[in-house]
């Protein structure tokens, strides 16, 4: 067993190493820039970027002329909902997005807002799900876009897509999703969910980072504003030379992702629950944060009552987990997601976010669980509200005096 | 294969790619994580901000990584743009990356004034001329350093002194992409704001590159979100893009010196012997008083710049008829045409860029392809 374990795929996933692999040629040897229309150097880099533009299409049961790359799921992010924004301002400008979105896409809501533009952030449930009726009273004859992701990236809860999808149609209103948590975790199928716009990015699925795509819907035709103007690469929506190894590798991602997605989420899921169950049966006053069933297999957020998620990151240093997101993970505010589902201050900060995927092994889960339950008992054995919990104390009756 | 188009994109120095192997491996965390899987990410990135900022003698807080040259080009222009809500002057000139004169145009559509200055027979902008096309309400200036396609190299240090002189406030920016690695190149000295640069022209991977500011400049951000870059470039970082940036600057800051009289040597052997062996050929910005050592824009009348290309490429090798980002289009470059080559002789251009894997061998099996393609082709 590798030491640290790494839990933490929602931070970032390994390489699987077949896409690297794969990738490897298309620096030294395989250098062309697929731009360059005049030798086979080039052409050669256009045909393995048509290649990876097939893979992830077909991944998304989209075609390949729908698929723009990207640096990432954060232009991915900027690029469909600024570009839709700005494009069809003309038809309304009112946007409409959940509280508990990465922020990719809450700050490009943010500064569209401070151009004029109206968004309306729908709060979630308890269990993190957006209600469908809340978010159909929330359209109005101005909305032009809806921007729902597929999996959280902290509590891995996977929003209603496909009801989402179709109330969106039915009002004929654009449908974003950022999917950059979804995509080769979960099924997803642009046409059965009726998604217009969808966001991908490479290092969340064993792909390379500094890669990402955006799916644009052909029929009914979808139209954007470009973010990066330039020599007109990615048919006019986004310039800049196609970073073909980059491209190859999340087209292998992909491809992997679609040969083994189903059998890999039962296994991932066999070992989420052993480690649930694992803590839950040594351990009181654990919470799960977000559904359980609506769930990507390779996430479990919990709260550990009567501790600080911090001192138990330090104290389980030999794993590598995360306390919030890993974009904001460096503050230490309490995690906006958490505190949208009702987790109160306190427990969001006692909460771990524990990231499972292709290389977790059921040796490591069980590690695991005994490095958690040892220290999660020794922070309580040091904490005094434990010890008054304990002794049958009520801490949120406990008056506290100012010092 | 003798490939001699590194202007579109150089081939990785292998020393690059094993330098950034570990990060897609071992090293593979996500630099914003404070596990130790992000703290060995975060290190690497560190490292080859360093190194970078070592090569432009900058601080390495005047970094702000991006996914490549293009990018840091629309931020740069963006950001300035967005930061003044749209208005105001831009000055850019007619020989610039397609990247720049776009986002520019873009900028006009939003409700700013735009001046595109022209440049001279050599293609270099006068820095009277954006002198001249100054006003109080100029924000911006950007201008190339060195030409993608021609490598004439404009001053850009002297016009940005006048600016500075004449427009409180205003901010210079050059799209140095061209420039970086190959010819020594100290941000201060050129006296400008904002600098881009791109890996895949210096031996570097593609799609990293950075935009280097001026620490007193404010920026809006193009893509927000995560607040990556301090706030200023959001998206998680492609660290092993970046280490490999790093590396290939490190490369470049010791071989220039080396390097420069090298490839010096070779253009003037290419350029030397076509003129001799072809008089009638002109080699553009020839007599311009700065020109990179690796780039040849040659000119042949009568004859199809495309066609030679295709011709060269079944002898095996590859070169190009203009930038990348425009190949194929079958339409003469734009730059040609600014330095006032009529049309039909700009249709005949063909561009030669070397590199760090080019040989005196690769530039003579070049020369005699290219005297036999010509001849076969004219009538």
């Amino acid at each position: 067993m590798k030491h640290p374990i790494y839990m933490d795929y929602q931070g970032t996933t390994p390489m699987d190493p077949r896409v690297l692999e794969e990738m490897l040629p298309w620096f030294v040897e395989k250098f062309g820039n697929p731009a360059s229309r005049s030798h086979a150097y080039g052409w050669e880099a256009e045909q393995a970027v048509e290649k990876a533009r097939e893979q992830v299409a077909r991944l998304l049961g989209a075609d390949s002329r729908e698929i723009v790359f990207t640096s990432g799921a954060t232009e991915s992010d900027n690029l469909a909902i600024q570009g839709v924004a700005r494009f069809y301002q003309d038809k309304g400008r009112h946007l409409i997005t959940a509280v508990t979105e990465h922020k990719a896409v809450l700050d490009t809501c943010r500064h569209l807002e401070a151009d004029g533009f109206t968004v309306t952030y729908l709060p979630v449930q308890k269990d993190g799900l957006v209600a469908m009726d809340a978010l159909e009273a929330a359209m109005t004859d101005q909305t032009i876009l809806v921007s729902i992701m597929a999996g959280n990236n902290e509590i891995g809860v996977i929003q209603p897509l496909a009801e989402i999808g179709q109330l969106c149609r039915q009002k004929k209103v654009l449908f974003h999703c950022d999917a950059a948590q979804g995509v080769g975790k979960m099924a997803l199928d642009v046409e059965a969910m009726q998604i217009d716009l969808l966001s991908i990015s490479g290092h969340k699925m064993y792909g390379p980072k500094g890669v990402g795509a955006l799916y644009v819907r052909r029929r009914p035709r979808v139209r954007l504003k470009p973010l990066f103007h330039g020599g007109g690469h990615e048919r006019g929506m986004r310039s800049g030379t196609l970073p073909t190894p980059l491209l190859v590798g999340l087209g292998k991602a992909c491809e992997l992702a679609m040969q083994e997605m189903a059998e890999e989420n039962k296994r991932v899921l066999v070992l989420r629950e052993q480690l649930l169950q694992g803590i839950l049966s040594q351990l009181t006053h654990v919470e799960v944060n977000g559904s359980v069933e609506q769930r990507l297999p390779g996430n479990l957020n919990l709260s550990f009552g009567y501790v600080e998620g911090e001192s138990l990151m330090m104290a389980i240093k030999e794993v590598a987990v995360s306390s919030g997101s890993a974009c904001t993970s460096a503050s230490l505010e309490p995690s906006y997601v958490l505190r949208a589902l009702g987790v109160s201050e306190a427990q969001a900060h006692t909460s771990i976010r524990f990231g499972l995927g292709r290389f977790t092994t059921a040796e490591e889960v069980n590690f695991v669980v005994q490095t958690v339950v040892q220290a999660v008992n020794r922070l309580r054995e040091m904490s005094p509200l434990w010890e008054m919990a304990q002794s049958g104390i009520d801490i949120n009756s406990i008056q506290w005096d100012a010092h | 294969m003798v490939y001699l188009d590194h202007n579109a994109t150089s081939v990785v120095r292998p020393q690059v790619l094993e330098g950034m192997l570990p990060f897609f491996s071992e090293r593979f965390g996500n630099p914003a994580s404070v596990h130790g899987a992000g703290r060995a990410a975060r290190q690497g990135m560190d490292v080859a901000r360093r190194r970078l900022a070592a090569l432009l003698e900058v601080h390495e807080s005047q970094i702000i990584f991006t996914s490549g040259g293009t990018e840091a080009n629309v931020m740069a222009v963006f950001g300035c743009a967005a930061r003044h809500h749209f208005s105001g002057h831009l000055i850019t000139s007619a020989v610039e990356h397609a990247s720049v004169l776009q986002v520019c145009a873009g900028m006009e559509r939003r409700g700013m004034e735009l001046t595109v200055v022209g440049v001279d027979a050599d293609g270099r902008v006068r820095p009277e001329d954006v002198c001249s096309a100054l006003r109080e309400s100029t924000r911006l200036v950007s201008i190339m350093h060195a030409n993608n396609e021609t490598g004439v190299m404009q001053p850009v240090a002297e016009i940005a002194e006048l600016c500075r002189a004449r427009v409180p406030g205003i901010v210079v920016h050059t799209d140095a992409v061209q420039s970086v690695g190959k010819i020594p190149l100290c941000f201060e000295a050129l006296s400008v704001h904002m600098l881009s640069l791109s890996a895949h022209k210096l031996g570097g991977p593609k799609g990293v590159g950075a935009l280097v500011v001026d620490s007193a400049l404010l920026l809006e951000p193009l893509l927000v979100g995560g607040g990556q870059e301090r706030g200023r470039r959001s998206g998680t970082e492609n660290v092993p893009a970046i280490v490999g940036l790093g590396l290939a600057a490190e490369l470049a800051q010791h071989t220039m010196a080396e390097e420069q009289k090298r490839l010096r040597r070779l253009q003037q052997q290419l350029e030397s012997q076509i003129q001799n062996e072809r008089p009638d050929a002109l080699v553009m910005g020839q007599s311009a008083e700065q020109r990179l050592p690796n780039t040849t824009a040659l000119l042949v009348p009568g004859i199809h710049g495309e066609t030679v290309v295709m011709n060269l490429d079944l002898e095996g090798i590859a070169i190009s008829s203009g930038s990348a980002c425009a190949s194929g289009r079958g339409q003469p470059s734009h730059v040609p045409l600014a330095m006032g080559v009529t049309a039909e002789l700009a249709a005949s251009m063909v561009r030669v860029s070397m590199g760090w894997n080019t040989t005196s061998l690769d530039v003579e099996r070049f020369v005699r392809s290219f005297v036999t393609v010509i001849k076969r082709l004219q009538p």
